[in-house]
């Protein structure tokens, strides 16, 4: 990497199922002053802005254009990226390629979805093709579920191994996360308990929609520094978008996008051994299935050990390597924020500023972002500018 | 700003109706654009993708092009904006020293939509929705403004229209090629006062792609790169009221930024050729004003000294620009794509003797609230 970049501020809103007493601009303002007051910046030292959401569950075309009164835009450079579910982790790997670019030195990156103005399901389903898969494709949730049909019966996974992850998740939340949306302590039998929405998906396995905001700063070396003691080094990033037909992908049990955007992000952080070289994890994971199925893609287990590593408790709070210690996306979905959100609190740990949700001593994080048909992305962030 | 080469440029002739599927289209663009770069898929190491979910009527519009522009294999972003924002973030992978060779494709099948809808959804959903405020009828107000305020007339906003028609019949990729009068302008069609319907750009099917590389790979893979040597994005005010529509000040910022980068002190003698974002007959005119080639007002006189016409001092949209051709999202990567081709040489004829400095540009959002500025060199 010619130019580093590092992470000296993050901000979010207190995430809910719908935002009333504000709109999106000022939902967006409210993340983008605490992500100043975090770096303890003002407007002033902002070079560039990237933003970013999706159109239809707002409805609202040029969402750059209409934002700069929230996010401090005016007569700034301000650019809009956005790619589905990995729209948060995308803005984040723009945000990142402004200042490494040395084109900009202080980069906002701001995600946000007022989810509570649409049908999500319905704007979702909008996005497969009109004439071979429409008809018969209704959101999120059925593709998800597929999956983990597939990885049960090649694993012999079972769905108590994806409520112990619901349960994990959402104790997080309600334990250590005052942002979060759904803030409910639960147990195995409460999820096992819950409705099915998707067999073998149950209401408790599966994300909410949020309303909620993200800002994360980012800026080069020698601003970073000048910044803060301790930015979030950026040491690794990596995206795959591949096209998956429905038809031909939901038989996959394993996530192939994952695997490719790791490997990529590993490499460029020097990362060989990652269950040992990384101390915490934020994942975008959409449903509760998705944190057993996917461990392996990051390289954390053998093929098919997920189960093996969920059992084992190593993830929870506490353990070798916790996992989403912010409830993640089981606790908080704000779409096009949910992506960058997992960077930023993944900066947090490093930072060291996680609070109540702080994994001691972490010094690696890695962070990723799902969407899409089945894209990934990831992102390295350690404490120290490079890994020996 | 370490040196990035456009090696490789394609458009798809532009038409009101064009059969193909996006992914037709855009990977029409793809081939033709490795093909004019020497180049296979499999030295692509990155893509940017240019899709808007309005303008392509579906959620994660990118999904319809990501195969069709080989992205499976490489990393990919998709930017929302003009195709010139997009090109910015594939200079910015480039300057990062992470990649070697970016893919920007834009594509736009406007011809399934209805532009006033899809504009309308530009304006605030609570304040400004309900008028019916679109495209067309915002800019009329921006057009009655910059006219009230510095004096400019409709015939010199048709004079615009008549010069890029007329270029467009040396462009084999142009949609709206011909000979018109200013009389033909002001008599047409009032669609919203004082625009008229040739003083608005066409609806256009059609796509565009560059490749761009970093110089050592540049220089290795193609004879004639042309080099970026500066970029300048801004953007203005959101509500048409927090602005006054007659000025430009975004554009001038971001022009100032493109200029310093490229050393660019006087503008009209150091541009040789201007491709930029005329939806409107009159907003050459104030990007000309915005962009430094004349004082505040002085634009229209400039058009009537013929001095951007072809074979004046500084032609402006030899290509017949987008009042010819107006694939939205594509239109600036089309202009970018234009002057590659002029600085190559390689413009037919519309070829601009002896251009070595070229300006590229494109707009965002209502009456040009943001701008996206590129100056492209030998």
């Amino acid at each position: 990497m010619k130019r580093r970049v590092g992470i000296v501020g993050v901000g979010q809103t207190h995430h809910r199922s719908k935002n009333t007493d504000c709109n999106g601009q000022e939902l967006i303002s409210i993340a983008v002053k605490m992500a100043l007051e975090n770096a303890e910046l003002t407007m002033a030292d902002i070079d560039a802005i990237v933003i970013g959401n999706m159109d239809h569950f707002e409805s609202i075309n040029y969402v750059d254009m209409w934002s700069v009164d929230g996010s401090g835009g005016y007569m700034k450079p301000i650019m809009k990226v956005t790619t589905g579910g990995t729209t948060g982790s995308a803005i984040g790997h723009a945000g990142f390629y402004h200042a490494a670019s040395g084109l900009f030195d202080t980069v906002l990156v701001i995600g946000w979805e007022q989810n509570s103005e649409s049908d999500t399901t319905a704007a979702i389903s909008t996005c497969f093709d009109p004439i071979t898969e429409r008809e018969y494709s209704a959101g999120a949730i059925g593709p998800l579920a597929a999956h983990y049909i597939a990885y049960m019966s090649k694993y012999a996974a079972t769905e108590e191994d994806a409520a112990l992850v619901s349960v994990r998740d959402h104790n997080n939340a309600a334990l250590y996360n005052p942002y979060a949306h759904l803030r409910q302590t639960i147990a195995v039998e409460d999820v096992m308990r819950s409705a099915y929405i998707s067999y073998p998906i149950k209401l408790l396995d599966m994300c909410p929609r949020t309303d909620g905001a993200c800002a994360v700063i980012f800026a080069s070396e020698k601003k970073a520094r000048k910044i803060t003691e301790r930015p979030a080094w950026i040491l690794g990033v990596g995206d795959c978008h591949i096209l998956v037909h429905l038809a031909d992908g939901i038989g996959l049990a394993n996530l192939p996008s994952l695997e490719i955007a790791a490997r990529e992000a590993y490499e460029m952080a020097g990362i060989t051994d990652p269950f040992n070289q990384i101390d915490v994890a934020e994942l975008y994971i959409p449903a509760s299935t998705a944190g057993v199925s996917w461990m392996e893609a990051l390289g954390l287990c053998e093929e098919g050990g997920g189960p093996r590593l969920i059992r084992s408790g190593v993830t929870n709070m506490g353990g070798k390597l916790p996992i989403n210690p912010s409830g993640g996306v089981l606790a908080t979905n704000p779409i096009g924020a949910t992506g960058l959100l997992r960077i930023g609190e993944a900066a947090l740990q490093v930072m060291g500023k996680a609070e109540k949700k702080q994994v001691e001593g972490a010094k690696v994080a890695v962070a990723t972002g799902f969407g899409g048909c089945f894209w990934s992305d990831v992102t390295v962030l350690s404490s120290l500018p490079g890994l020996d | 700003m370490e040196k990035v080469g456009i090696i490789g440029v394609a458009q798809t002739k532009y038409q009101r109706y064009n059969p193909a599927s996006h992914a037709e289209s855009a990977y029409e663009v793809t081939s033709k654009s490795l093909e004019d770069a020497g180049l296979t898929i499999d030295d692509i190491d990155n893509t940017i993708t240019v899709c808007n979910d309005f303008w392509d009527g579906r959620t994660i519009s990118s999904m319809t092009i990501t195969e069709a522009t080989g992205s499976h294999k490489s990393p990919t972003t998709n930017v929302e904006g003009d195709g010139t924002y997009g090109a910015l973030m594939g200079l910015m992978r480039l300057l990062s020293g992470l990649h070697e060779i970016t893919l920007v494709v834009a594509q736009s099948k406007i011809s399934e939509g209805i532009p006033s809808v899809i504009t309308n959804a530009i304006f605030d959903p609570i304040y400004e929705r309900m008028l019916g405020l679109d495209a067309i009828n915002s800019a009329a107000l921006q057009m009655r403004s910059y006219m009230s305020k510095y004096g400019v007339t409709e015939e010199q906003c048709a004079k615009v229209s008549v010069k890029n028609h007329k270029n467009a019949k040396a462009n084999p990729y142009a949609h709206l090629a011909m000979d018109i009068t200013v009389e033909d302008v002001l008599k047409s069609r009032v669609l919203a006062d004082p625009i008229k319907l040739l003083d608005t750009s066409p609806i256009s099917d059609g796509a565009c792609a560059i490749i761009m590389a970093r110089e050592r790979t540049a220089k290795r893979k193609h004879g004639k790169p042309i080099w970026i040597k500066g970029v300048g994005h801004c953007a203005d005010a959101y509500h048409l009221g927090d602005r006054d529509l007659a000025e430009v000040d975004a554009l001038a910022s971001a022009a100032k930024r493109a200029y310093k980068m490229a050393g660019i002190r006087s503008p009209l003698k150091q541009v040789h050729v201007a491709e930029v974002y005329d939806a409107f007959s009159y907003m050459e005119l104030m990007w000309m004003e915005g962009l430094g080639l004349c004082g505040r007002g002085k634009a229209g006189a400039m058009v009537d000294s013929g001095l951007t016409e072809m074979g004046g001092a500084l032609p402006i949209n030899p290509s017949g620009g987008v009042l010819s051709a107006h694939a939205v999202q594509v239109a600036g990567l089309a202009r970018i794509a234009e002057t590659v081709l002029q600085l190559r040489g390689e413009a037919g004829d519309r070829q601009v003797d002896g251009a070595s400095t070229a300006l590229a540009h494109g707009i965002e959002g209502a009456c040009g609230q943001g701008h996206c500025v590129f100056i492209l060199g030998k």
